[in-house]
């Protein structure tokens, strides 16, 4: 199959990567650029485990083709703590004990990285819909509220 | 025990047992740095795919290669005429049965392994499967399990056909797998026949799966030059996979070497040995290149093992003071197409005996039947003990059911029956001794906490303006920690559990187990069991699993086994540690080893203030002056086989309302009180009960695997079959009492289970509750707005305005 050299920039690096018309972003990103953080959960983009920032949206690179990232801007989980510097969210996380398997933990970061900069001020309820599209089986959840509402205190401007 | 200040600040700097450490695993995890099976990548690693049968039960007439194998790319297809000659092509299963690899001249399940694909991208590889023709001839299906024993029913498992035994004793019909008795036939049937009152129950617990959100797969690797197989695979139980593969492959143990790395959730799906695994290990010893194969979830949910399918009778014989004078169970248990069914392999019906609960019954009786259907073969225990959640929920439906009966509160039934706080150990009309418990305690910790005598009033209130509010209740009594290897082995293993712990001469540790961590945080928990034992920081203390190479064996995690006898060998190695310690302390010091005393994290004199020694002194010592005739070096193994299993319990309380015109489900309030013994992490047992819970609601709520008249499942995708989100999930208000184990060194029982075995008849005791002033007794689960508006609509509750 005729292959396409595409360029985007990859948390916040330029980079180039030869793809078929028909790969999906989350193969790309992990078998090509060896950015495994993103998980692959069921590939219906039911789950939000390759929930990933692209171009200021939280999609679900499951079901996005890598050549729509063509001159787009790609975030992962690999590129949410910034100089060294763990990410609030990724503080929060740990903190609260929003994690277990820590399967879903890279697409949970990741959409509410995204589902702050939405509504950096969410009640708990927001918070339940706003992030209804990942889905967790360890954790109910509880935890994983709690993290974004401390987290999103953090990042209240002074 | 530490009791002074300066005592106390050296305990707390150990962060051990009681501590809610933080998670050492959490650093790797957030920021994308995990290792899953799915990550790894091997140099000239190539892919396989499955070709998977449309159909429930048929013959295979033919299958053609040739246009998979023109295609660019595909290096292989492997059916089962290409397994034969390796004798692979069937493989034993845990129950004592064979499943076929890859089918053999008939299909027994839609989705069926039929042949696998190998190809240098996975993307050729699933084009590949499309290519490969296979004519089949269909044949009638068998699903409905009540009728497997019919005389005229398809013959599903021609293979034993002629066998009167297929592992689990006399079988009955071709299509019967076992029949399992426990208890006295007798006595209970005479506790019915003379009862003041007998109540009666058919209840179905849907065939459900767990769905770990990462789904199984493996990387098989064998280098033909040194002979060496490499497995990076999603196991619960990476051990019991090296003797399996070792089994059935003929490569020595000791050169297959299996992985389990960082696994994404298991819940009993990652027990078994799957097709999919042992297609790429026979892939990459053919091909000589390493071979990934992942499955996908449509996959996972359709093959890979589910768990329940039990279709159950109750029987509760009791005076009118709700007294209760006998039980009887009987079940027809649907396994599917093989009998794949993860237990301690001399027990069919896993430990469902425990069916008599945390109640002093003084006779039961319990028959259990496995039959085949033509579904995917299991099952597993998922997030529960073997076959626990079944015997929970079929007792406490039972409790509920006799309390209506006879117009008694479900508390004070409940209260009537209870085993007393006095009588522990406690052995059960079915066998077993449980350890303690004291259940009174829990249960009125509950009511007080919620106000239940309110909560009624409330609901009688609702009740008289026609509003559907429920309050469900549960004391369960779990049984954990398989277990005393008398009883419980895997494949001839006996169910022990090993530590292995070398403490370094600065103080420092690595420490290997045989369990493996799905999500429970074994790196940070198995450290503050080693820190209070040794008297070393926890933060100090490397924890290793998973590794064949390298960790001790041991038989894995499931059933909560890892706290309670992984936790029992790892405390019981820290000991050894610490009385060859003591050994070196005395010789430094220059007295007895009578006149020193622990103390958190050093030995000192009796009766001399200043005269101690610290872990860290003679972890150094160890390596460079001990006592003539000792050797050097300061480690220890401990391969614990428990005395008993341990028996968690706890007190659930959960207040519904539902919308009469829609059916939906409020849970208003769900307060989980959980006894585990000792605590090691509180931090983590109460995220594993949030967790436990939410899975409860999922099974309570909406999980079920429904399959068609001829067989084709109709919900494989998470589109289809329900996971709760954050939006439809309750929010879970815990509680704990605590009553340790006398049986285990730290009186540790587990824990993460038990919210999933005693929220699930917790849910349905809450809807049934809803609608009991109507008449309404019980209602299987699982408990859809739509199935709750039949009933009621059924009721005629939805024509009142």
């Amino acid at each position: 199959m005729a292959k396409k050299l595409i360029a985007f920039k990859l948390n916040n690096q330029p980079v180039e990567v030869l793809i078929e018309a028909r790969e999906l972003l989350v193969h790309v990103l992990r078998e090509q650029l060896a950015q495994t953080g993103t998980h692959i959960g069921c590939e219906t983009s039911h789950c939000g485990a390759c929930t990933v920032d692209f171009n200021g949206e939280s999609v679900k690179s499951c079901t996005v083709l890598a050549i729509q990232a063509n001159g787009g801007e790609v975030l992962t989980v690999e590129g949410l703590a910034q100089n060294g510097t763990l990410h609030p969210l990724q503080e929060a996380f740990m903190q609260d004990h929003g994690l277990q398997c820590g399967f879903c933990t890279p697409g949970m970061l990741m959409r509410s990285f995204r589902f702050l900069q939405e509504n950096p001020d969410p009640t708990e309820e927001e918070i339940r819909s706003g992030m209804a599209g990942n889905l967790c089986r360890c954790t109910g959840y509880q935890n994983i509220v709690k993290a974004v509402k401390s987290a999103a205190a953090k990042m209240q401007p002074a | 025990m530490a009791t002074t200040a300066e005592e106390l600040d050296r305990q707390a700097l150990l962060e051990g047992i009681g501590c809610s450490r933080k998670r050492k695993e959490d650093p790797r995890f957030i920021q994308g740095k995990g290792n899953y099976v799915d990550d790894v990548k091997l140099p000239g690693m190539v892919y396989a795919d499955m070709v998977r049968s449309p159909y429930a039960h048929a013959r295979i007439k033919s299958i053609n290669k040739e246009k998979a194998l023109a295609l660019p790319g595909v290096l292989a297809v492997l059916t089962a005429e290409d397994l034969k000659p390796l004798k692979l092509h069937w493989m034993p299963t845990l129950a004592g049965d064979v499943q076929a690899v890859l089918a053999d001249e008939k299909v027994h399940f839609q989705y069926q392994e039929v042949a696998v694909v190998v190809a240098t991208d996975r993307y050729i590889a699933a084009d590949a499967t499309e290519l490969v023709e296979v004519e089949y001839e269909a044949l009638p299906a068998l699903v409905d399990p009540h009728k497997a024993l019919d005389a005229d029913a398809p013959i599903l498992r021609e293979d034993v056909k002629e066998k009167d035994n297929v592992g689990q004793g006399p079988r009955k019909h071709p299509n019967h797998i076992f029949s399992w008795e426990v208890g006295d036939r007798d006595t209970t049937q005479s506790a019915l026949d003379t009862a003041e009152v007998v109540v009666k129950q058919d209840m179905l617990y849907p065939r459900v799966h767990p769905s770990p959100l990462e789904t199984c797969g493996c990387v098989a690797s064998f280098d033909k030059v040194k002979g060496q197989l490499t497995v990076y695979i999603t196991s619960q139980a990476p051990h019991i996979v090296r003797t399996v593969v070792s089994i059935l492959s003929g490569v020595a143990e000791s050169k297959i070497r299996i992985i389990s790395p960082d696994i994404g959730g298991g819940f009993g799906n990652k027990v078994g040995v799957y097709p999919g695994y042992v297609t790429a290990i026979v892939a990459s010893i053919v091909l000589g290149t390493p071979v990934k194969w992942i499955e996908d979830r449509i996959e996972n949910i359709s093959t890979t093992a589910w768990a329940r399918d039990y279709h159950m009778t109750g029987e509760l014989a009791a005076d009118i003071s709700g007294r209760i004078k006998g039980l009887r169970v009987n079940v027809l248990a649907d396994h599917g197409a093989f009998n794949s069914h993860a237990q301690p392999t001399k027990w069919p019906a896993g430990l469902f005996s425990i069916c008599t609960g945390s109640y002093d019954i003084p006779t039961a009786h319990v028959k259990v039947d496995g039959v085949y259907t033509n579904k995917s073969p299991g099952g597993v225990a998922y997030r529960c003990s073997f076959r626990v959640t079944e015997a929970v929920y079929l007792i406490e439906r039972m409790m509920d059911i006799l309390a209506q009966k006879l117009n008694i509160d479900k508390a004070e039934i409940r209260r009537r029956n209870f085993i007393k706080a006095d009588a522990f150990p406690y052995k059960t009309a079915l066998g077993w001794e449980v350890d303690s418990g004291n259940y009174q305690a829990a249960l009125a910790k509950v009511l007080d906490a919620v106000h239940y005598d309110d909560l009624r009033k409330e609901q009688a209130e609702k009740r008289s303006r026609g509003e559907l509010m429920g309050i469900g209740l549960v004391t369960f009594t779990e049984i954990v920690g398989a277990g005393p290897s008398k009883a419980c082995d895997v494949l001839g293993v006996g169910m022990f559990e090993s530590a292995e712990i070398r403490v370094h001469p600065t103080g420092s540790v690595i420490a290997r187990m045989g369990t493996i961590s799905t999500g429970q945080a074994h790196q940070t928990t198995y450290a503050q069991i080693i820190a209070t034992e040794l008297g070393l920081p926890s933060e100090d203390i490397q924890i290793e699993e998973g590794d064949t190479d390298t960790a001790p064996y041991g038989l894995g995690t499931y059933g909560s086994r890892s706290t309670p006898v992984g936790g029992a060998a790892t405390a019981v190695a820290a000991r050894k540690i610490r009385a060859k310690a003591q050994k070196i302390a005395a010789h430094l010091l220059e007295v007895s080893e009578a006149d020193l005393d622990w103390d958190v994290d050093r030995f000192k004199v009796k009766g001399v203030p200043g005269q101690e020694k610290t872990m860290k002194e003679i972890a150094w010592a160890a390596y460079n002056n001990v006592p003539d005739g000792m050797e050097m070096g300061l480690e220890a193994v401990d391969y614990y086989d428990p005395p008993n299993f341990t028996y968690p319990f706890g007190a659930y309380l959960c207040v519904v309302d539902i919308d009469k015109l829609t059916g939906e489900t409020k849970v208003r309030r769900f307060y989980a009180l959980d006894d585990c013994g000792t605590r090691i992490n509180p931090m983590i047992i109460e995220g594993q009960i949030h967790g436990g819970l939410t899975e409860g609601f999922a099974v309570a709520m909406g999980q079920e695997m429904p399959y068609d008249a001829e067989g084709n499942l109709l919900g494989n995708t998470f589109m289809d079959y329900f996971i709760p989100t954050f939006v439809e999930t309750p929010h879970w208000e815990t509680d704990y009492t605590v009553t340790p184990s006398p049986h285990h060194p730290l009186g540790a029982k587990g824990v993460a289970e038990s919210p999933h075995v005693g929220s699930i008849p917790c849910f349905t005791s809450a809807i049934v509750d809803a609608f009991a002033h109507l008449g309404v007794t019980h209602m299987d689960m699982p408990h859809s707005a739509y199935r709750v508006w039949q009933k009621i609509h059924e009721l005629g509750l939805d024509k009142q305005a």
